[in-house]
């Protein structure tokens, strides 16, 4: 009889520990061995001694990092396989941002897989999320509530042009999280007819370069910081949520306030945001995401990492799913923004 | 309904009133008769649905989802319409038409109607079915008033709101002879007999610029009340109580209705009266936003009202005769009719323009809030004409209080914190909030408070701050009364900014006991 992962997979307050690999998933203080999911502050962490990920996690990592990133970097190529004391480690597409990864781990006939953050809705710069059988999935939950169903992407990004057709001499400021979600909104935006430059904030612009590099290409790009008040009239403009408010959002005239999140399906949340074009773009999986992943794995236990915890759990119970939730505290609250 | 329900949604998410107006304005230029008449009717809270209530549409909801995941979601959403909208698990992408909506409900025995939603729901995609839960429900709350949906519709046709406003109560759902009349393609329905709103005439505060230009021999003083202005419709086809922004408060003012025994159209005070002596705002307060009065509520604070013009008499219209004209045949009118409940506004005798500024100042006194001036020979004109009617308020009370909280302004100052919550001492040694202001400084002062904000912030909850308690304001202010809103049990009226006071120490601002001295 294989050896149940809760024998050798354990969550530690450094993070969830693999103890014949000897290495920690997405770790939460400096470990000597890490495995990194994807590039969100609160997943990748800086000052870990060998880190092992994607190529395209470790550029990001790079760029935003540095030399912090860790001190020796492993690629690890999606699909390839490589032992680690004991442990045939893979990675597979999660679908949430460029290079993000479930981990695979088998041990002795056993495979649990850590989903990392995912989604299941398309999304042009990343490939999509792959469900892989195992004996234990480990999820997020972010949106683990029954309220949470996030729309065509097509829908919200031709919301975003109906009003920009309708407001022509306003500035569209789109808070956006830096990582990710930036690039996949321009990207939609792209397939979707929009070809005039996008302004950026400078948080977005280097990782807009690094995806650029990777081979995602997002069209005319101009920084918005260097652009005039009259040349942003009528304009794109992306930011992060956090500096829309803030002073740098004075150099807008007018502007209409939109934010994209998959927490904008709630409208006091978008109220209390200030924001007023809410629209509903997630790079985390909703609720019938997560059920219909929970289901493909096959997997009879679910660990639940961060996120509503509660009602997921209480979803697995009622399709006679083993779950619990692994309390782990430290994710998720990247400003709260990456959602 | 997918048009309206989008409507709704960029209504509750516009920021600013002009936002609001252009988009009002788009839907009831590009949505057919009758859809856009039943969407103004929605709106207006002209419609009501007995059969659709909102413990009906979560037992329907419950029937379909777990209800451990129900109180979870209910939890986290905070709002019942909204958690029911967005917990539904079918999703369809062809929802009922609006008129369909309203058409078939008012049709349908009651035991039908659930079932009738249920199948609407099921067609409805999520935006679409929050329009309906809260159509049905009613309290659309997506910040936009019958008056803001009058604007557009006024920018819609080319014409006045007052024209509007005129016609409106004549008028029912879905309205197709105002769209009508608003494209040009038919003449403005007539208001006929029916006990219809008269646009009001509107004053302009006296400035110090204008003291100067102003010929005092020309014009009438009365007292500036402190209530709310009203107009008492009543004839053969009915008897209505509006406000002065057109918004029928009959219903929670019975005893003036029945006191209204005549056929006449007056202009006047509402105010809450004890044998004929008048009382604080507060206790008028008691009385505003109610749908209706209690016995209990009418015997502790009696509506009264101040007459202060007539503008119809037996049908005959007089608003185009000079004001001392209708002076005339008021007090004429008044001595015949000797209506319950109402009292002439006294007209004030004065010599100089010193005299009525030392009536203005006693003005406190005399629990008003100061002076109304009205030319002897100006017609009863809609709106704010210029020069004719003055209010020239008393000077404004002021005490130096302490910033606590600050939160972001709207629109253009979206980004800036211009929003404050003040407080001052408690006898505890406390500050206490007792004030609210949005108003009164300058861009540059507004600049400079928002970069102090920034730099002493010592908490945050959401949206707002906390700061250290060491910036000083002198606030100005109309009066004070009790309120149960504010810890400190009191709040000001019509507080504003009147000045930094960079040079006073906090602890030397005003004491909650000085202020409650102020509550009338």
């Amino acid at each position: 009889m294989p050896p149940h992962p809760a024998s050798w997979l354990k969550p530690t307050p450094s993070g969830l520990y693999c103890l014949p690999g000897d290495f920690y998933i997405d770790p939460l203080r400096q470990v000597p061995r890490a495995i990194i999911t994807h590039g969100h502050s609160d997943h990748a962490r800086p000052g870990h001694a060998q880190v092992l990920a994607t190529p395209e996690t470790l550029a990001i990592m790079r760029a935003r990092m540095g030399e912090r990133a860790g001190a020796s970097l492993q690629p690890l190529p999606y699909g390839e396989t490589l032992e680690v004391g004991g442990v045939r480690v893979r990675l597979v597409p999660a679908g949430h941002v460029l290079g993000s990864a479930q981990v695979v781990m088998e041990h002795q006939g056993a495979r649990a897989v850590v989903s990392g953050d995912y989604k299941r809705q398309p999304d042009p710069t990343c490939p999509p999320f792959e469900p892989v059988r195992c004996d234990v999935f480990v999820t997020e939950a972010t949106f683990g509530l029954p309220v949470f169903r996030h729309p065509e992407p097509e829908g919200e990004i031709a919301k975003l042009l109906q009003s920009h057709a309708l407001f022509p001499g306003r500035t569209h400021v789109v808070g956006a999280y830096a990582l990710g979600k930036a690039q996949r909104l321009i990207a939609c935006l792209r397939r979707q007819g929009y070809d005039a430059p996008i302004y950026l904030h400078g948080a977005h612009a280097n990782l807009c370069a690094v995806y650029e590099r990777l081979g995602v290409g997002l069209g005319a790009l101009r920084p918005a910081t260097a652009a005039q008040k009259a040349e942003l009239k009528g304009a794109l403009v992306l930011a992060p949520p956090s500096a829309v408010g803030e002073r740098w959002g004075r150099r807008l005239e007018d502007p209409v306030v939109a934010q994209a999140s998959g927490w904008m399906r709630i409208r006091q949340r978008a109220k209390a945001a200030g924001v007023e074009l809410p629209l509903i773009i997630s790079d985390h999986a909703d609720w019938d995401g997560l059920l219909a992943t929970i289901r493909e794995t096959q997997a009879p236990e679910i660990w639940v990492t961060h996120g509503a915890e509660e009602a997921l759990i209480r979803a697995c119970a009622l399709m006679q799913i083993r779950a619990r939730a692994l309390s782990l505290i430290g994710y998720g609250d990247e400003d709260g923004e990456e959602a | 309904m997918k048009p309206f329900a989008e409507l709704l949604e960029r209504l509750l998410f516009a920021p600013g009133r002009n936002t609001k107006i252009s988009l009002l304005r788009a839907y009831f230029s590009a949505r057919p008769d009758p859809e856009r008449g039943y969407a103004l009717a929605a709106i207006a809270g002209a419609l009501d649905f007995p059969g659709a209530k909102a413990a009906a549409l979560k037992q329907l909801a419950m029937a379909n989802v777990d209800a451990e995941l129900f109180d979870l979601s209910y939890d986290f959403v905070g709002d019942l319409a909204e958690t029911i909208a967005l917990i539904w698990p079918a999703q369809g992408d062809d929802p009922p038409a609006l008129p369909e909506v309203i058409e078939r409900l008012r049709a349908a025995p009651r035991p039908a109607i659930p079932a009738l939603i249920e199948g609407w729901l099921n067609r409805s995609d999520p935006s679409t079915r929050l329009a309906l839960v809260k159509l049905l429900t009613g309290g659309l709350r997506v910040g936009a008033s019958l008056r803001l949906a009058k604007l557009a519709l006024a920018e819609m046709g080319g014409v006045e709101v007052h024209e509007i406003e005129e016609v409106w109560h004549g008028l029912a759902p879905p309205y197709e002879d105002l769209f009508a009349w608003l494209e040009g393609r038919a003449a403005r329905p007539a208001a006929g007999a029916a006990p219809v709103f008269r646009p009001v005439m509107l004053a302009h505060p006296i400035e110090p610029e204008d003291m100067g230009r102003i010929d005092w021999r020309e014009f009438r003083a009365e007292q500036k009340y402190d209530g709310i202005r009203v107009q008492i419709v009543a004839g053969p086809q009915g008897r209505r109580l509006y406000s002065r922004a057109a918004e029928d408060i009959s219903a929670a003012f019975p005893e003036i209705l029945e006191a209204a025994a005549f056929d006449a159209v007056l202009d006047g005070e509402l105010l809450v009266m004890r044998e004929g002596r008048i009382a604080p705002f507060g206790d008028l307060q008691q009385r505003l936003n109610r749908k209706s009065a209690s016995p209990a509520l009418r015997a502790g604070f009696p509506a009264g009202i101040m007459l202060y013009d007539l503008l119809f008499e037996a049908g005959e219209d007089l608003r185009p005769l000079p004001f001392d004209a209708r002076r005339a045949r008021l007090e004429a009118w008044f001595a015949r009719a000797r209506p319950a409940r109402m009292q002439l506004s006294p007209l004030i005798p004065f010599a100089s323009a010193e005299e009525l500024a030392a009536l203005r100042e006693g003005a406190r006194e005399a629990e008003s809030e100061g002076l109304m001036l009205k030319r002897g020979d100006a017609p009863y004109l809609a709106g704010r004409p210029k020069g004719l009617w003055w209010k020239w308020k008393r000077a404004p009370l002021s005490l130096d209080a302490v910033l606590m909280y600050a939160q972001r302004g709207h629109g253009k100052r979206s980004s800036f914190y211009s929003d404050y919550t003040f407080g001052v001492w408690s006898e505890a040694g406390e500050l206490v909030p007792v004030a609210k202001a949005y108003s009164g400084y300058s861009d540059e002062e507004l600049n400079f408070i928002d970069r102090w904000i920034r730099n002493h912030t010592t908490n945050r909850f959401g949206p707002v701050r906390e700061v250290e308690k060491t910036l000083v304001f002198e606030l100005g202010f109309d009066g004070a009364q009790t309120s149960t809103r504010h810890k400190s049990g009191v709040a000001l009226r019509f507080p504003r900014v009147l000045r930094l006071r960079l040079d006073k120490p906090a602890s030397e601002a005003d004491r909650l006991e000085s202020v409650r001295r102020l509550i009338r």
